[in-house]
């Protein structure tokens, strides 16, 4: 039934796309809406199946001789995951009713909606990693024309051709470390991976394997140094960056890192990179996000932030860290969603996302202020037990502090990792408070705002009342959701299940006084953020990520010009230097390497002295062609050649050669008299002296390559000719005694068929260029 | 005998190649007719010379010049010729629209 879970939005995209503009009177978004309305409940009435251990798969055909299965598998982690998407899919369709108007093309929106929580479905529940590789593409295809969706808009463009070069660029790396996965497991399914696992530990590639695949995840859920695309992605519309751009597709870096880790965790690479990158992003979003003026701006960073906590935690991969980490994947997706929408509403009310434009919202709007405060004290993890925030935050802590009993590197490391989980969360505490205290408390300019204030239609709260719900419940009471979901899903990551029981209120411990300072700290920064603001224009902006990817994407295309330039100068003469000069030289290194240059005097027929000077006055008459400059003696220099050859032809016994070179060479010496007379006058060449050496040397090289060529295949002839067949035959079976054209008309006919094609369809063009003219000639 | 013959073909190769790099067009037509006479010549060494008569059956006679190059370059003499009378053709009427045979001058411009 798993595939018809997944098929299920992709189906009514096709539906909604082909009659949706047929129903005028209400708005596209609820004809959407049951589909992951009913999924969700489909998904929930699985949860006390998972609880009993079990797993629900299904499998189908696609590929058989390739291994490649539409295999599909529910575990704990693919439960979380379709949860969230389907769960928050519907609180964001029931947003984009009220928040985008009927005036925008709401098919195209709610078609590339569906699409991509169709592929998302399929990205976490495929078990085959090739199917998991299409899916994945499928949702940056899909992510790509959602944050386009305002094409007319150039920020807009913009964000989603880079969001596509850098998730486009992480999806083929890790394309190749499926592809070296299934080499080295020998098989696609990635619960087979899983249980060939020391295969994959032992090999060669497993380094490759690792950095490969942790780039597709690094880049798609937009991990340092690859954050940057995220916030540009923001100019999407609102309910998008609610959906994509903090609940589900920028977790599907996560997903895949908690997926594989059965394979790789333990080991001190994985801990190193993965846990390493996870809290450098951590510390830098959080750190840059107090920069962003634009609301989004800073929810953009506070996601990059928080998904490097997320990621850090996978790394450390104790049970612990890894309960933790699925903790906050929830949580975050409740509060974050939450959030983008309160953003999206303060746009939708006011008319800016500008923070220094917005302020004492409060007072106009304070069921969104009320939702928003509990939404951001509970990224900043305040130390109250009714944000769930803080209860995943104080696992962090506890996670980063039990580092130290692990062994190998992560032990190694264990006392600098508290203290940069702590300087990561005092920035978190700070944007947070200047999030909502910028815009909900302060002063009041509304005379500045384009729209007067005031509050948003139920509809539109309606999503982050429930995600702001959740917070709350989940904070007061966070074991209704332990036993069912996070248990499973941690069972899934780790292997097996958690026996840690979800508290409220810890006693006073360590991470407590952690979360204390955090607080405390951070107080202090968010209120004298006014005055250590200017310091991130100190910052100078070689450093940053987007000046990265501009100089790369600019050096790319720089470059590829230049390098183009360099050769395609439009000169013919450069081009067939090129051509020759490599002709020569492959084969030249080939025949040197293959022992070709063999010279054999064997069997080679007498010298006889009419055919040496023929020749001889051929080659004076070819070489002396080169210093022709007077047209006429070109065409008789030219004859001499075309002549001498049909010579040759009647000296080595070749009667109907000779007769048409004959024919040939007479007809090309009247038609070059023919065009002469309307072609300008030879020029002796005006190259400089080295040009011409250099001609010079590509013709003898090229001259030289022939002869030795020819005298060396001559030398070698490994089997017989077979013209014993023709001599024997021509009569017998062609009826004719002219061997030669027994052979072109009978034996290979077919040459001669398409050779009077080539000559027919040569007068045709001919006929063509003289008759047919363009308007500027039949003026003149 | 076959090896001068390789020498002749490289010659004419030679000269071929030679004027196929000048920058007059016409120069380039005369190259590929002195390449394809190389190419002809190649054809004829490679199946072995001045050995048995003319590939013309006669009674009481056993050995005959291969006859399989022989067919092969009568295909490639008419291709050759259909093509240079092509090549002048199109250079006459380059001549005609553009006013020039200099292949650096017909260039064309950068944003084609």
């Amino acid at each position: 039934m798993l595939h018809f879970y997944i098929l299920l939005p992709f189906l009514a995209a096709l539906l909604i796309g082909m009659f949706a503009k047929k129903v005028n009177r209400i708005h596209t978004g609820w004809l959407v809406l049951p589909i992951p309305v009913v999924l969700f409940i489909i998904f929930c009435l699985k949860l006390p199946v998972l609880a009993e251990g079990k797993i629900v798969q299904s499998t189908a055909d696609w590929i058989p001789s390739l291994d490649i299965q539409l295999s599909f598998y529910l575990d704990g982690l693919s439960m979380l995951f379709s949860l969230l998407i389907t769960g928050i899919g519907s609180l964001v369709v029931l947003y984009s009713i009220f928040y985008l108007s009927r005036k925008e093309q709401l098919t195209h929106f709610y078609v590339y909606l569906l699409l991509f929580m169709g592929s998302m479905l399929g990205v976490v529940l495929s078990d085959n990693v090739f199917v998991l590789y299409t899916f994945w593409e499928f949702t940056s295809i899909s992510s790509f024309l959602l944050i386009g969706f305002w094409f007319y808009r150039d920020r807009s463009t913009y964000g989603a051709q880079k969001s596509m070069l850098v998730t486009v660029f992480g999806g083929l790396s890790m394309l190749g470390a499926l592809i070296l996965l299934s080499i080295t497991a020998e098989t696609n399914s990635i619960r087979m991976m899983i249980a060939n696992r020391s295969d994959i530990l032992e090999s060669d590639l497993f380094i490759p394997i690792l950095i490969l695949l942790l780039l597709g995840a690094f880049t798609k859920s937009a991990q340092f140094p690859f954050h940057s695309w995220l916030p540009d992605a923001m100019e999407a519309p609102t309910p998008v960056s609610a959906y994509l751009h903090s609940a589900t597709m920028v977790k599907a870096g996560l997903y895949l890192v908690a997926r594989f880790s059965l394979i790789f965790s333990g080991t001190d690479t994985f801990f190193i990179i993965v846990s390493g990158i996870g809290l450098i992003t951590l510390c830098l979003g959080s750190f840059l996000a107090s920069r962003q003026t634009d609301l989004k701006g800073i929810l953009a960073y506070s996601t990059i932030s928080q998904l490097g906590m997320i990621m850090a935690m996978l790394g450390f991969g104790t049970g612990t860290a890894i309960l933790a980490a699925i903790f906050h994947i929830f949580n975050h997706a409740t509060f974050k969603g939450s959030l983008f929408m309160i953003a999206g509403i303060v746009d939708h009310e006011t008319g800016t996302r500008d923070i220094r434009r917005l302020g004492g919202l409060y007072t106009f709007m304070p069921i969104s202020a009320t939702l928003a405060f509990i939404g951001a004290f509970s990224m900043a993890g305040v130390p109250l037990p009714i944000f769930n925030g803080f209860l995943s935050k104080e696992m962090f802590f506890d996670s980063s502090l039990k580092l130290e009993q692990t062994a190998g590197l992560a032990g190694t490391f264990a006392e600098w990792i508290p203290i940069l989980a702590v300087v990561g969360s005092i920035f978190t505490f700070v944007y947070s408070m200047y999030l909502v205290f910028g815009t909900f408390l302060g002063k009041q300019n509304t005379d500045q705002l384009e729209k007067k204030p005031h509050e948003a239609p139920i509809g539109m709260l309606l999503s982050p009342i429930v995600l702001i719900v959740f917070v709350v419940v989940v904070g007061l009471l966070p074991n209704l959701i332990n036993e069912p979901l996070l248990a499973p899903a941690t069972a899934a990551v780790t292997g097996d299940l958690p026996h840690i029981h979800l508290a409220f209120w810890h006693s006073l411990n360590t991470p407590f006084y952690m979360s204390l300072t955090v607080v405390g700290i951070g107080t202090l920064l968010a209120f004298t953020l006014k005055k250590w603001q200017p310091l991130y224009n100190r910052i100078p902006g070689k450093f940053s990520s987007d000046h990265w990817y501009q100089t790369i994407v600019n050096g790319l295309l720089r470059s590829s010009k230049s390098i183009t330039e360099f050769y395609m100068t439009g000169s013919l003469r450069l081009y067939f230097s090129i051509i020759l000069v490599f002709l020569v030289v492959s084969t030249s290194i080939f025949m040197y390497f293959t022992e070709g240059f063999t010279i054999s005097v064997d069997d080679l027929a007498p010298i006889t002295w009419p055919e040496v000077l023929v020749g001889f006055v051929m080659a004076v008459a070819a070489i002396a062609t080169i210093w022709m400059n007077q047209r006429i003696a070109a065409i008789i220099v030219i004859g001499v050649v075309g002549y001498g050859l049909s010579l040759l032809f009647v000296f080595f016994r070749a009667p109907d050669l000779a007769l048409t070179q004959l024919i040939v060479e007479t007809i090309t010496v009247a038609l070059f008299l023919l065009c002469f007379a309307h072609l300008p006058k030879l020029k002796t060449s005006d190259k400089a002296i080295s040009e011409k050496l250099i001609d010079f040397i590509i013709a003898v090289s090229t001259g030289a390559l022939l002869t030795i060529v020819a005298i060396a295949s001559h030398s070698s002839k490994s089997f017989e000719s077979i013209a014993k067949y023709f001599v024997d035959n021509s009569y017998k079976l062609g009826g004719g005694d002219n061997i030669v054209n027994v052979i072109l008309v009978d034996f290979r006919g077919l040459d001669t068929l398409f050779e009077i094609a080539v000559l027919g369809l040569a007068a045709l063009g001919i006929f063509a260029m003289i008759k047919y003219r363009d308007k500027g000639d039949m003026n003149q | 005998m076959e090896i001068l013959m390789s020498i002749l073909a490289g010659t004419l190769f030679a000269a071929g190649v030679y004027l196929l790099l000048q920058k007059q067009l016409l120069k380039i037509v005369l190259g590929t007719a002195l390449i394809s006479h190389g190419a002809h010549l190649f054809i004829l060494t490679m199946g072995k010379l001045n050995r048995g008569k003319p590939p013309i059956l006669v009674k009481g006679i056993e050995d005959y010049t291969d006859p399989l190059p022989q067919a092969l370059i009568l295909t490639s003499i008419v291709i050759s010729f259909g093509v240079t009378s092509f090549l002048l053709v199109l250079a006459y009427r380059t001549y005609q629209s553009n006013k020039t045979d200099m292949m650096d001058q017909l260039r064309g411009t950068d944003d084609e």
